[in-house]
């Protein structure tokens, strides 16, 4: 049967996909990692278009790409990482890696294996008109069937913004700093203080 | 010879027709849009130079008007030297990182009524999700390059430009709540009418926030201290040579434009003319004025063109701003404005302030 042409996009960015994810665990410089990061959040960002999801696309580039992704490689750039040191436990480490990694496989498989997650318990929802609006429609739902969720998660998410602003906000005395609100309410007469000088010739020379 | 083109056309098998419509489409969009940089990097000399009391390029061709075209020349034919510890691969896909992103976003900005490559319905968030994308040619060149001042520049470019996304983004969703769409025609189109609809007016915090932090993020004076020709050398790109460093250069001026672009399509109602609605009717019966004042893609080359011109002005007139100074106003001015004019917006919706909210 011949591929459509929605179908050989996804194949083609499964590929793609898959192999950044590769790319990500196995590249040596944790530079090149990230970058193969950045590749795969765009390419599954892809893939969530394929699937008329566009707004979650849209935003998994603006956020995770565009400023996470960004801060990531921020920090990695800046660390100064000495690769042999991080290779020493690799055998050691090897089995307890491995078995991790089973359980984890283990766990994935069962819970989105055929039998639970397959075409026959989900069926794929119909493809929706041009007209049809993804943000629209996840909005309405956002804000109307979940909107205790959603306000509970955007809670938890303003602590966790004053929390992260309150454990690096320090407090030195012994710092000189700028105010910049002083600097623009400054007058002339605190500044400058005009002086008369006796002419020449007077005073006692 | 209409008739031959169209027998021409259809004897193109149909499963090449729409590729090929697509293609010419592209060119029509980014050959203009080339030429449009070129004559932009010549207008900036230009008018800094009058502004400065100098005459500006005015050797090449009549008046300097082949300047751009022999600088194109001189940049294609230089060698491209990849320092010698650099990252080889990185070095040269740097460029291109920057300049995808800056001329993709053009895929979706309506030049006039029906006029635009792709009518999405995400539009907005396909704009800004590109724009924040262009950063990361900069951040690539600069490790790449393995240079301590290209290092610096890198970093100073992604926390400005992180921090200028933040402001922005905020006004763009103040635009989306006024326009009621994510979709770049149909905000201009609820901006028809007469330029008080325009939303310049409710918006006026959000216009100001999105035009600077524009000019940040396209890393201009007076935020151009991802550069910093007096402080970091050249920045990012103070390794790159030849027409690797042309590209960086068209893709900055590429993103001047498409942000003047935009800013003319959502606060000043892009290719609507500013005389709609209160000029009489018989002013548009005069042959030429009338076809002039009417709506049209004039009006948002006009509009963009004044933007870049206060690009133009900034550079000439502005010092450039300290590091610490320019993460002060994004994060401790620009970002509480816009949080404080989105509860303004929402009161706004809320007792359906006329015209822009009824």
């Amino acid at each position: 049967m011949p591929l459509s042409f929605e179908e050989f996009l996804f194949y083609a960015f499964g590929a793609v996909l898959l192999a950044a994810a590769l790319g990500v665990i196995t590249a040596r410089n944790p530079v090149h990692s990230v970058l193969f990061l950045v590749l795969a959040f765009f390419t599954s960002a892809a893939l969530w278009l394929l699937m008329e999801a566009e707004f979650l696309a849209l935003t998994l580039v603006l956020v995770y790409v565009g400023a996470v992704m960004v801060l990531f490689l921020f920090v990695v750039m800046m660390l100064d990482i000495d690769l042999a040191a991080l290779r020493a436990g690799f055998a050691r480490y090897l089995p307890l890696g491995l078995a991790v990694a089973a359980i984890i496989v283990w766990e994935m498989a069962s819970v989105l294996g055929p039998a639970r997650f397959g075409p026959q318990r989900m069926e794929a929802p119909p493809p929706q008109g041009a007209g049809y609006s993804n943000t629209k429609a996840l909005g309405e739902t956002l804000y109307t069937q979940h909107l205790y969720a959603f306000e509970v998660a955007a809670l938890i998410l303003l602590v966790a913004i004053v929390a992260a602003i309150a454990l690096t906000l320090r407090r030195r005395p012994d710092v000189k700093r700028q105010e910049p609100a002083r600097q623009v309410r400054v007058r002339r007469r605190e500044r400058v203080r005009l002086v008369r000088l006796p002419p020449a010739g007077e005073g006692e020379g | 010879m209409i008739e031959t083109i169209q027998n021409l056309w259809a004897a193109v098998p149909e499963p090449i027709q729409l590729p090929a419509l697509i293609v010419a489409k592209i060119l029509a969009i980014v050959l203009p849009l080339m030429g449009a940089v070129a004559y932009l990097t010549f207008a900036e000399r230009k008018i800094i130079g009058y502004i400065q009391v100098r005459i500006g390029p005015n050797r090449v061709g009549p008046r300097g008007w082949l300047q751009p075209i022999a600088d194109a020349l001189k940049l294609l034919s230089k060698e491209i030297i990849v320092p010698a510890n650099a990252n080889r691969f990185l070095f040269l896909l740097a460029p291109v990182l920057a300049i995808g992103p800056a001329l993709a976003a053009w895929a979706v900005v309506p030049f006039d009524e029906g006029l635009l490559l792709a009518d999405i319905d995400a539009a907005l968030l396909y704009v800004l999700a590109l724009t924040s994308l262009a950063v990361y040619g900069i951040i690539v060149a600069g490790w790449a390059s393995n240079s301590k001042y290209a290092l610096l520049g890198a970093m100073r470019s992604a926390a400005q430009m992180v921090a200028y996304e933040i402001a922005m983004g905020f006004a763009l969703v103040g635009v989306l709540m006024v326009g009621d769409s994510l979709n770049l025609r149909e905000i201009v189109l609820k901006q028809a009418g007469n330029p008080l609809n325009w939303f310049v007016w409710p918006l006026l915090p959000l216009f100001l926030v999105y035009f600077i932090s524009g000019v940040a993020e396209t890393n201009r004076a007076p935020f151009d201290v991802a550069e910093g020709e007096s402080e970091i050398v050249a920045g990012f790109h103070v390794e790159y040579s030849g027409i690797a460093f042309g590209v960086f250069f068209l893709a900055e001026y590429a993103n001047m434009i498409l942000i003047s672009t935009l800013t003319a399509l959502m606060f000043l109602g892009g290719w609507l003319s500013p005389f709609e609605g209160w000029a009489p009717e018989s002013w548009y019966a005069v042959p030429v004025v009338g076809a002039v004042i009417g709506s049209g893609m004039h009006w948002l080359l006009a509009k963009t063109a004044f933007f870049l011109f206060c690009f133009l002005w900034f550079r000439a007139t502005f010092p450039r701003y300290r590091y610490d100074q320019i993460m002060r106003l994004g994060w401790k001015v620009f970002l509480p404005l816009t949080i404080v004019w989105l509860f303004v917006e929402g009161l706004a919706q809320h007792f359906r302030l006329a015209p822009w909210f009824a």
